[in-house]
């Protein structure tokens, strides 16, 4: 195993086909579990710098691939500003799990089922592609195509993720459907961001969904709220995200389940994420603050 | 494909010949020989094959050894102080929170993990920094009391 301290080591060794490996536990379970067998060749990103920083510049965040959940779910900024990212990275696996997986490790493994997929959509992310080539910065539509595929070429390595500056009285939450409180995989899980009006009323709403599609799937035809109160907004994302939802049945849960607790999800996320605009702190994660998921 | 690494565990250097593939768990019961961390689920579920990697708790049966070159591991050989027991071990003897034991090693090393970062944990934060330890025999309970009274000893 090469392992690098450079991101130019990275790139080269990733562009003569060489497997990145940041903290391994996809890689390493996934192996075990006959996903895919461990790459022979593997070089190791998680001692490169520049890769493990968090930086604001002019109000927007570069989140480093390589920051783990466990620097996510306690970063001020994040979870003042970006709260949605925050309640995610806070209820992934456990402790260890939060110390050895990373940000960019969840989104180039491309579950629809992650936890951090939904928040970046609302928050509007754009994930940063470099290779020897070049650079480019993906939407999270863009590079989520299916389940475990993304549209990254094979020599190329993500290297952060770009999250814009929050317009002000704003807030975003994730929430998700759990049966246990640990080393749990979302059942569902919905992630909210709220502009509010100067009168109370919703200005702006983006609502994405987890596990209800085979990727990440944003609510379309939500913008025609804009102007209704935080109530109405909710119960009609509700009533869209049920809809919208093309869930699968597995040992987790019925698509007739999820279909309805999409539903459930979106509207809370809707309600934290717009008590967050008003300025109420919500502690992260709003799962646990408010009692959603599984009980105490 | 097998390759020359040191592993530092518990302050000592092991230079050991691994195959790229092997876990650190594997490496550590069988060439480093230190056999107190546990396999378990070998799944990430369970915890007890926890091990500290520059103080931060990682379930050692889903990391690659040779990615733990370079790095500080501490296994639970590694918490005593010469003969004295770790008051976290003494805590869980005294307070009842150990029966067959397989769990304990890896719930040492989370807790101390926990107690290093967060000196004063409420009972949630307990919670939540054992929450990747499964115990099947004593209910939690007793162990969650020996980590409060270890707080509370810690912060004399």
């Amino acid at each position: 195993m090469l392992i690098a301290t450079t991101l130019d080591d990275a790139l080269i060794a990733v562009g003569a086909g060489v497997r990145p490996i940041a903290g391994g536990s996809d890689l390493v379970v996934g192996a075990r579990h006959g996903k895919a067998p461990l790459p022979e060749r593997l070089v190791a990103i998680d001692r490169i710098a520049e890769l493990c920083s968090v930086d604001e510049h002019h109000g927007a965040l570069v989140i480093g691939a390589c920051v783990s959940h466990h620097v996510i779910e306690g970063h001020p900024l994040i979870g003042t500003r970006w709260s949605a990212l925050a309640d995610a990275s806070a209820l992934v696996g456990s402790p260890a799990t939060r110390h050895v997986g990373t940000l960019g490790g969840n989104v180039m493994n491309g579950s629809p089922a992650m936890d951090t997929g939904a928040p970046l959509v609302v928050l509007g992310a754009t994930a940063e592609l470099r290779s020897t080539r070049g650079t480019r910065h993906l939407s999270m539509a863009e590079l989520w195509l299916a389940p475990s595929r993304t549209a990254a070429s094979p020599d190329e390595l993500c290297t952060s993720i770009h999250l814009p500056a929050r317009p002000d009285r704003s807030g975003s939450a994730y929430v998700r459907l759990e049966y246990r409180r640990a080393m749990e995989i979302a059942v569902v899980g919905a992630a909210a961001s709220v502009v509010l009006a100067d009168d109370g009323s919703v200005a702006h709403v983006v609502v994405a969904l987890t596990a209800v599609a085979p990727t990440i799937l944003a609510v379309d035809g939500i913008d025609h709220l804009a102007g209704s109160s935080v109530a109405d907004v909710a119960a009609a994302v509700a009533a869209a995200a049920a809809e919208q939802a093309r869930p699968i049945s597995d040992l987790r849960a019925s698509d007739r389940y999820r279909r309805h607790c999409i539903g459930v999800m979106a509207r809370r996320a809707v309600e934290a994420a717009a008590r967050r605009a008003t300025g109420e702190v919500i502690a992260i994660p709003v799962n646990r603050a408010l009692g959603i998921g599984a009980a105490s | 494909m097998s390759e020359p690494i040191t592993l530092t565990v518990n302050g000592i250097a092991y230079p050991v010949d691994v195959a790229s593939s092997r876990n650190l768990l594997s490496v550590i019961r069988t060439e480093v020989g230190l056999t107190g961390t546990k396999e378990g689920c070998d799944d990430c579920e369970c915890g007890a094959c926890m091990v500290l990697l520059d103080g931060q708790p990682v379930n050692s049966c889903s990391y690659l050894a040779v990615q733990a070159q370079g790095r500080a591991i501490t296994t639970i050989e590694g918490v005593m102080d010469g003969e004295q027991l770790h008051p976290m071990q003494r805590n869980l003897l005294d307070e009842g929170g150990v029966q067959c034991g397989f769990c304990t090693p890896g719930m040492i090393m989370s807790a101390t993990a926990l107690l290093e970062r967060t000196p004063s944990p409420t009972d949630e934060e307990i919670r939540i920094g054992l929450s990747g330890n499964l115990c099947r025999c004593t209910g939690y309970a007793k162990i969650i009391a020996a980590v409060r009274r270890t707080a509370d000893e810690l912060a004399g």
